[in-house]
This record gives C-alpha cells, sequence and structure tokens, in this order.
C-alpha cells in the first residue's frame, strides 16, 4: 500500500471544482425554503399565521406539519422526534414551518413574515440539575455496576465527594446543512443531503411522505465537514425538502445559513457529573460512585447511546474494582443533542481524568504516580467494568514513545523552574504540563449498526467503479476504500473511479460514525472486488491451462506462467467469455455482542490507544490560557494512509481543545441559544494552536484483530488526547497560588472559569 | 426586500470583462459569484467571521459576505477558480502535497488568504504565519498542515525572485 497517496477530492478542492450540494445547478423551477423557527422554549402551539405572504409581491407558499402525508417522525431509535412542530413547541428554534420562494433571499424574507402563536403553560426546562429534580428525563437510568462499591467505599482510607460540568460543543462545520430534493415519476424522490447516514435520510423520508423506501433515493458526494452533527440531524432538512418538494411537484433545495444552523440543531451533549470516589493512601480506586446527567435536549435522537459510550468509557486506561455510575438522560427544552466525534466518550474519561487529577492534588502526588498503580496489567486486572477483556494493553508502548517524543522528563523539569522564577518574580505566568493516556473502544455499540455494503464494478476497458455506504466529509474515506480496492487488483489508485454514496447502490447502510468508516467499507469493498478477482482468476486459469496459483495479479497486469496482459485485456477477456464483472461485497464486525439491559459483553472489536503531552500556559491576572505544546502517540495500527491519518489526529486533538477551552454555548433564560454564529462562539483559530505539534503514528504497530490490512480507526480517539491540555490547564492553576483550588475547574476551561478556580 | 433595486456596473472576475451587468444591490458578493457559476467561492457564516468566502478584490484579499455586489464598480477579482497563475498552480501543489485540505470548505477562502500572503514577498515565520490566516476558519486540519503548506510556499516564493 502506498500510505502516502492524497485526498482524493483535493485537487476539485483547490481548484473550486469539488461540487458541494449548494454548488449543484439550480433548475429551472427550483424552490428555496427557509425555516421558521420558534421564539418560545415551550408551549402549546396554537396557530400559525402566514396571511401576511399573500400580500408579498412574489410567489411564497408556506408549507406545515399538517402537509405530511405520512408521520411526522424521523426517531432514528425512539418515535416521536418531528421535522416540523405539531402541537407542542418544545425549544427555542424548533422548526416550525418553511416557507418556499423562488430564490432564497425571498424565502428568508417571507418566513419572517409568519407569526407562530405559542401558550406558555409552563417555564420550561433549562438546566440539567433542574431536569435532574423534576426527574424529566427521555429514558430509564443507564447503569454500569461491577462489584460493591457501598462496601469499597466504606473500606477506603481516603474518600472524595464533589461535581462538575462538562460544556457541549457546537459542530461548527464550514458546511451548513443542506438538502435538495428532485420529484420524478411514480413517486421517485431523489434526495440529496449532507448526511452522513443517507439510508436514515432515505427511511426518514419515506416515514414522512408515506411512500416505500425503494422509491427514495438518498445521495451525497461530500460534506463540507460533518463530525456527527449531520449524522441523524441531516434527516430532518432532507425530510423538509422532500416534503416541499412532495407539495409542490417541484425541486426543493433547503440550506440553513449559519445562526439557522446553530439555533435549531443538535449539539454535543453537555455534562453535569456527581462523584463519590474511596480510594488508598498511595491513590488506587477502590470505589466510584457516580451519577452521570446529560442534556439530552427535547427528544432522544441518539443519547441514549451517547450515554453508554460515556459510560463504557469511564474506565479509560484504568482497573476499576468497583463502580456504579447512574446515567441519567435529561429531558429539557433545548435543541436535541447528537452525535459529535468521540460520542459521550471523550465526556467519559474527562470524567475520569478528572477525578484521578482531583485525587492527585487530594494526596499531594505528581498525576502519572496515580495513574500508575491503577493501569490495566496482569498485576491490577484486564476487565472492563462491561466485561470486556483488554486483552494486551498497549499504555507502556504509547507512553515509552511519547516520552521519547516529548523529552517529557526533560520538561517537568524546565516547567517548574519557570513557575519558580515567575513566583520569585512576582510575574503572572504559569505553566502546567500533563500528560494523558487514552483507550477507545472501535466499533457500534450496538451490533447491528457493524455491517457494510460495497458495490465494484469493472468495465470492459478495465476501469473500475466503487462505491460503498460510507460518505465522505473530508476525513478522506473515499481514497482509504480505493486504495483496498486498487490493492486487491494490484491497478493504481487513479484507475478506481470514486463515486457518490447512493443508497439505490448500496442499501441498508450505517452511519459513516463511530471512527468506523474504513475498518466497514474497507472490508465491504475488499469482499466485492475479491469476488470479481477469484471469477478473473478462474477464467485466466482455464485460458491458459493453468492452475489458480500460479495467476499473479501486479503492476496493473495479471501473469499465467509465461502468459501476461494488462488488467484491462484481462476485463476485455472476461467479458468476451461472459464473466460477471460486478460483485456487490459485504460485510460484519466478528466477535462482537453486547447486552444493552446489563450494559455488559464485548462491545467493541478492538481497542485504539494513544497518549498525548501538552504543556499550558496561564495568565492568573486574566485566567487567559494558552498551549504551548503538544506532543500526540496515536496508534493506527498498520496506517492505510499516513498522510489522512496524521491530518485526523491533528484536526481532532483541535477540536477536543475548542470542546475544553474556549468554544462556550450560552444560553439566556428563555432557551435561546445566544452565541448562533463565529462572532460570538469562538472556534479555535490558527493562533490558539500550539506553537510546537508533534504528532506521530504508534511505531511497530498492527492490529491483532483482522481488520483492513490490519490498521486502526482514527476519526474519534485523537479529540479526547486533548483532555491532557485541560490537566494541563489544572496544574498551571496548581501552581498559581496557595488557594487555588484546581478542582473546581468546569469544562470549557474560559478565562473566568480559570479565574474562579485561582481565586479558590 | 420589498423596494429593493438593481444596478448595472462593469468588473473583471478571473480576467474576464463583464460589461453592463445587472446586479440587484442588496446582494452580496459571494451570493452573486455563486449565481454566475462560480461554486468554488462558499458561504460559511455570513458574518466576516470564518473566511470560507474570501476573494480577492483589486488585490487584497476581502470577505465577500461583507461586500455588495454594486460595490464592485470597476474592480477586478480573483476567485478560487481564477488561480491559475504559475505561482498558483505551484501552491496548490504544495497544500496537496502537505493534505492541507480535507472536507475542501475552507480552502477556496485559505489559497486567496494564501496569495495574498506571498504577494508582500516577504519572508515571515510560522508565527506569522499564523497571524495571517488568523481570519480563515478550518475545522478539519487544526491548521497545522495549512502552516506547514504555506511556509513552504512562501520559502518556494522568495526562492524564485
Amino acid at each position: 500500500m502506498n500510505k502516502m497517496i492524497l485526498h482524493d477530492s483535493s485537487i476539485r478542492h483547490a481548484t473550486g471544482q469539488a461540487i458541494y450540494i449548494d454548488d449543484m445547478p439550480a433548475q429551472e423551477n427550483l424552490l428555496h425554503g427557509a425555516l421558521v423557527l420558534s421564539k418560545n422554549a415551550y408551549g402549546k402551539l396554537k396557530k400559525i399565521n402566514s396571511s401576511k405572504l399573500l400580500k408579498l409581491p412574489f410567489y411564497s407558499k408556506i408549507i406545515t406539519a399538517k402537509d405530511i402525508p405520512g408521520e411526522n417522525d424521523i426517531g432514528p431509535i425512539k418515535k416521536g422526534e418531528p421535522i416540523l412542530a405539531e402541537d407542542m413547541i418544545t425549544y427555542y428554534g424548533q422548526p416550525v414551518a418553511v416557507v418556499l420562494a423562488k430564490t432564497y433571499q425571498e424565502a428568508l424574507y417571507a418566513s419572517s413574515m409568519v407569526d407562530v402563536e405559542v401558550e406558555v403553560i409552563a417555564d420550561p426546562i433549562l438546566t440539567l440539575d433542574d431536569a435532574y429534580q423534576k426527574k424529566s428525563f427521555l429514558i430509564d437510568p443507564i447503569i454500569l455496576e461491577k462489584g460493591s462499591v457501598e462496601i469499597e467505599m466504606k473500606n477506603s482510607e481516603c474518600k472524595l465527594s464533589d461535581n462538575f460540568e462538562i460544556g457541549g460543543q457546537d459542530h461548527f462545520y464550514l458546511e451548513t446543512h443542506v438538502a435538495l430534493t428532485f420529484p420524478g415519476e411514480n413517486e421517485e424522490f431523489t434526495v440529496w443531503s449532507s448526511s452522513q447516514h443517507p439510508t436514515e435520510v432515505q427511511h426518514g423520508v419515506s416515514n414522512v411522505l408515506n411512500i416505500p423506501a425503494a422509491k427514495i433515493e438518498s445521495k451525497v458526494r461530500r460534506l463540507g465537514g460533518g463530525f456527527g452533527g449531520k449524522e441523524s440531524q441531516a434527516t430532518i432538512f432532507a425530510a423538509i425538502s422532500a416534503l416541499s418538494a412532495f407539495v409542490t411537484k417541484q425541486p426543493v433545495k433547503i440550506r440553513l445559513n449559519r445562526h439557522e444552523d446553530m439555533t435549531a440543531t443538535g449539539k454535543r451533549h453537555n455534562f453535569k457529573v456527581y462523584y463519590n470516589v474511596g480510594f488508598s493512601k498511595n491513590g488506587k480506586l477502590n470505589g466510584l460512585d457516580l451519577i452521570l446527567l446529560s442534556n439530552g435536549g427535547n427528544v432522544l435522537d441518539l443519547s441514549g447511546p451517547v450515554m453508554t459510550r460515556a459510560l463504557t468509557h469511564l474506565d479509560n486506561c484504568y482497573y476499576l474494582k468497583s463502580i456504579k455510575a447512574k446515567g441519567y438522560v435529561c429531558k429539557t427544552n433545548t435543541v436535541s443533542n447528537t452525535a459529535f466525534r468521540g460520542f459521550g466518550g471523550p465526556q467519559g474519561m474527562l470524567v475520569i481524568e478528572n477525578i484521578l487529577y482531583n485525587i492527585s492534588k487530594y494526596l499531594s502526588k505528581p498525576l502519572d504516580e496515580i495513574r500508575k498503580v491503577n493501569y490495566y496489567s496482569k498485576v491490577n486486572g484486564l476487565t472492563t467494568p462491561y466485561g470486556q477483556n483488554v486483552s494486551k494493553p498497549r499504555i507502556n508502548k504509547v507512553l515509552r514513545q511519547l516520552h521519547k517524543l516529548s523529552n517529557y522528563s526533560g520538561r517537568i523539569k524546565s516547567v517548574k523552574s519557570f513557575n519558580l522564577k515567575q513566583i520569585h518574580q512576582g510575574y503572572p505566568f504559569r505553566k502546567g504540563l500533563a500528560m494523558m493516556p487514552a483507550k477507545f473502544g472501535i466499533s457500534f455499540n450496538k451490533p447491528s449498526f457493524n455491517q457494510a455494503g460495497a458495490l465494484v464494478n469493472v468495465y470492459s476497458d478495465g476501469s473500475i467503479r466503487l462505491n460503498h455506504g460510507g460518505t465522505e466529509m473530508g476525513q478522506g474515506l473515499f481514497i482509504k476504500v480505493a486504495q483496498v480496492v486498487a490493492e486487491c487488483f494490484k491497478v493504481p489508485v487513479d484507475q478506481i473511479h470514486i463515486t457518490s454514496t447512493n443508497t439505490a447502490e448500496v442499501p441498508n447502510t450505517s452511519a459513516t460514525a463511530a471512527s468506523s468508516g474504513s475498518d466497514l467499507n474497507g472490508m465491504a469493498a475488499w469482499n466485492a472486488a475479491d469476488q470479481i478477482k477469484k471469477r478473473m482468476i478462474s477464467h485466466i486459469a482455464q485460458l491458459f491451462k493453468k492452475s489458480k496459483s500460479d495467476i499473479i495479479f501486479y503492476n496493473g497486469r495479471i501473469r499465467a506462467g509465461k502468459n501476461s496482459m494488462s488488467f484491462s485485456e484481462l476485463a476485455h477477456s472476461c467479458w468476451d467469455n461472459r464473466i460477471s464483472l460486478s460483485s456487490t461485497g459485504f460485510y460484519k464486525t466478528p466477535k462482537i455482542h453486547w447486552n444493552q439491559d446489563k450494559l455488559y459483553g464485548h462491545p467493541y472489536f478492538y481497542f485504539t490507544w494513544g497518549a498525548a503531552l501538552s504543556e499550558a500556559l496561564i495568565d492568573i491576572n486574566t485566567g487567559e490560557s494558552r498551549i504551548i505544546r503538544a506532543d500526540i502517540i496515536q496508534d493506527c495500527g498498520k496506517s492505510l494512509n499516513e498522510n489522512i491519518d496524521i491530518g485526523q489526529i491533528e484536526g481532532g486533538f483541535i477540536q477536543g481543545l475548542g470542546w475544553l477551552t474556549c468554544e462556550e454555548l450560552v444560553f439566556a433564560s428563555n432557551g435561546k441559544l445566544l452565541t448562533t454564529g463565529p462572532s460570538t462562539y469562538k472556534l479555535p483559530g490558527s493562533r490558539d494552536i500550539p506553537r510546537k505539534f508533534n504528532v506521530k503514528l504508534l511505531e511497530k504497530a498492527d492490529n491483532d484483530e483482522k481488520t483492513i490490512f490490519r490498521s486502526k480507526a482514527v476519526g474519534e480517539p485523537p479529540l479526547l488526547l486533548a483532555i491532557s491540555y485541560f490537566l494541563a490547564i489544572k496544574e498551571a492553576i496548581r501552581a498559581s497560588g496557595l488557594n487555588a483550588r484546581p478542582e473546581l475547574l468546569n469544562a470549557p476551561a474560559t478565562p473566568s472559569e480559570i479565574l474562579k478556580s485561582i481565586k479558590g | 426586500m420589498q423596494g429593493s433595486k438593481n444596478i448595472t456596473i462593469n468588473f473583471i472576475i478571473n480576467d474576464e470583462i463583464f460589461n453592463n451587468i445587472t446586479v440587484p444591490v442588496r446582494q452580496h458578493l459571494g451570493d452573486f459569484l455563486r449565481s454566475i457559476g462560480l461554486t468554488g467561492t462558499h458561504i460559511g457564516c455570513e458574518q466576516g467571521a470564518c473566511g470560507a468566502c474570501t476573494v480577492e478584490l483589486d488585490g487584497k484579499a476581502v470577505r465577500s459576505c461583507l461586500i455588495l455586489s454594486s460595490q464592485i464598480n470597476g474592480s477586478v477579482i480573483k476567485t478560487v477558480e481564477g488561480l491559475d497563475d504559475t505561482l498558483m498552480k505551484k501552491v496548490k501543489e504544495i497544500f496537496l502535497k502537505h493534505n492541507a485540505l480535507q472536507c475542501g470548505f475552507c480552502s477556496s477562502g485559505m489559497l486567496i488568504t494564501t496569495k495574498e500572503i506571498l504577494n508582500k514577498k516577504k519572508k515571515l515565520n510560522r508565527e506569522q504565519i499564523r497571524t495571517e490566516i488568523s481570519g480563515n476558519y478550518c475545522r478539519c486540519t487544526g491548521y497545522q498542515s495549512i502552516v506547514d503548506a504555506i511556509e513552504e510556499a512562501i520559502e518556494d516564493n522568495i526562492k524564485d525572485i
């Protein structure tokens, strides 16, 4: 495998030729839609008054829930998730209607002319504590339990209890949500949408229009970023555009502007965590008693699995003797939160890292010493609280390489002397240095999602067309899967034509999510290509009267003893002899099983490992923080494409930094999100990245499990390595003075949060 | 919207002369460019903060969402589609090599900003490069590969003169 192959779209990205859905040429009769969003967080929807539309000097048409011929529901897990509000308004910014016009500007203007009457009957629930007190939950609590926490707590020499908050995060994909539907004959609809899950779009549209899924073709060539925000959320806008096309019998495009996108679409779940922890004098964890509150928002969406992943990542790299963690998915009157890179994993890992940190402060010991006595090992134990065995932990291997990359030991000393000098001279700067190891489970927790399909067509000229269920959102999935097919046929990768994800070509696909894109689709594509290859081998063996084992594919050619021909000649010869050159491929992840009721089983095919060391600089007068340096080692197994994987690690880490430092969602007391654009919602910019940023893949790594070419997933794991920077800030706070209380720090660590912790 | 008017103007985009073109006075330049098929310029936030819609206007990188199309009378505009001179072709190759484009949505704006940096023909360190591109958000790469690419592009550009 050539591991430095470029992203397949990169040249088109650089020349403006890459076509996103909003770039598709407009048809003459295309209608544009603009949403009418609610201006109340909770109440009865009394009336939608659109009478002012009649006075407008241009065409406009309003579409509401009453126009839905099927069910007003696109819930991916649980029913009751409307695309347009029907009887109740349940969050501020909820789509109530869509107004169509011939131009987007006209639609936007017309949508502002629609009045929504709402009868307020009770105060909205906006905080996690409020929801918890009122027992406002979306599902029954999800409980992870192992051993007897009560007994272990009682027998522990030391105890700590406290709580902290973890903020949410807007995805801020650069391309906002967009969907474009073309109606066809005999109830056919072609829906293009910026979706990570075209099959869910297909089913959502089918359900809303009451038309069989077979008549709905759901497609996407590329997304301008997804990060989880276009997994389930895309279905809402795809269904609204399809409904509008159904009613008007014209093509309809819905493109959200940034304000609408940030207001009306779900985000990373904010959490609040209450903990009691019992431990020994050397920091060994005995009992962990936790309550995790997550903000599910107004409807369930994917909040159940997000909580499950949070609970199954609480252990991170540490053996837990006993634990009782109750996860409550709170029902509030904010937008329904959804998947976001890491999917609860980062929140779960921040919980344990934060607790270990607070133990280290309590015992006045270095954090790494506390970790050392708790790592998964043969001595401590290798079984996770959910029953899966961590057969071969790579913690030591990862840490050895990180130490070498970062000069960790030397830097501990220089940070210490920097801080002493600052204190001595009365200067306001403090540095903090913190490491963090990470283990991340790869597979969807729900076994049925771990399947994929592909379709490979070889044409008689030898060109190869590839289609699979994965979506390309910038992460480089398409080129990785194309590399797999090229490797199978031993042809140059540019001989593989990469095509749009399309439910009509490969059906019943899973979301491109859970970092699983190349694991699943790579295997399915290999399976498809390999079937064709086997037929080719049989044909050639017969043709040249050779045994099958004599047939060798190499450099775009095939050899059978002394006979040799190009791949195109081979393809033509197969066609000539009536050999099928098309095959579907299928893959299901082996070995996994899961009991969701007991939270027990073997949910993850394998684990990825990684570690990061971050250095923080804070100003104790202003609370400002800067990341000085970050060093990262990430386990990608035998990487399919190192260039692409390094990009995922760098980007994921910086996105994690944003979550933990500057990205703050601010809601008004009426439930209105106030941070609805980059002018008020601070994303990490080019000056917010580490001055020195060393990223390396784990050397001498492969995958013990039979993944595609023994590679490992990479999409999500690097994001949570940013927790090292959160801990580094806590270290800097700890060095700020005797009153400092780093345990008070909530995420995101904004200047005001940092100041609060410094002052104790 | 009501009482909106049109205005007729002349301008040059990507070396092509446009004479007597009628544009709505309240349409921003980004929307106008996209309406004539130059969809390589992307709309990200429409408040001038994300940089995705950056184009070159009379030699300067500007946010096309903050300029009205009616303001471009007599101006020369360059969009990503027009970055086809030798220098920018080389820059694009360097961007590709460094994997400085992932989802691609910020890329056109980032390349226009890079052009402005290179026009200065000054050697910049990484800190200065980060400052120069601080008006362009990228949500995918973490900027490292973009800074790497621009650093190499500057080296390359200065070497040539």
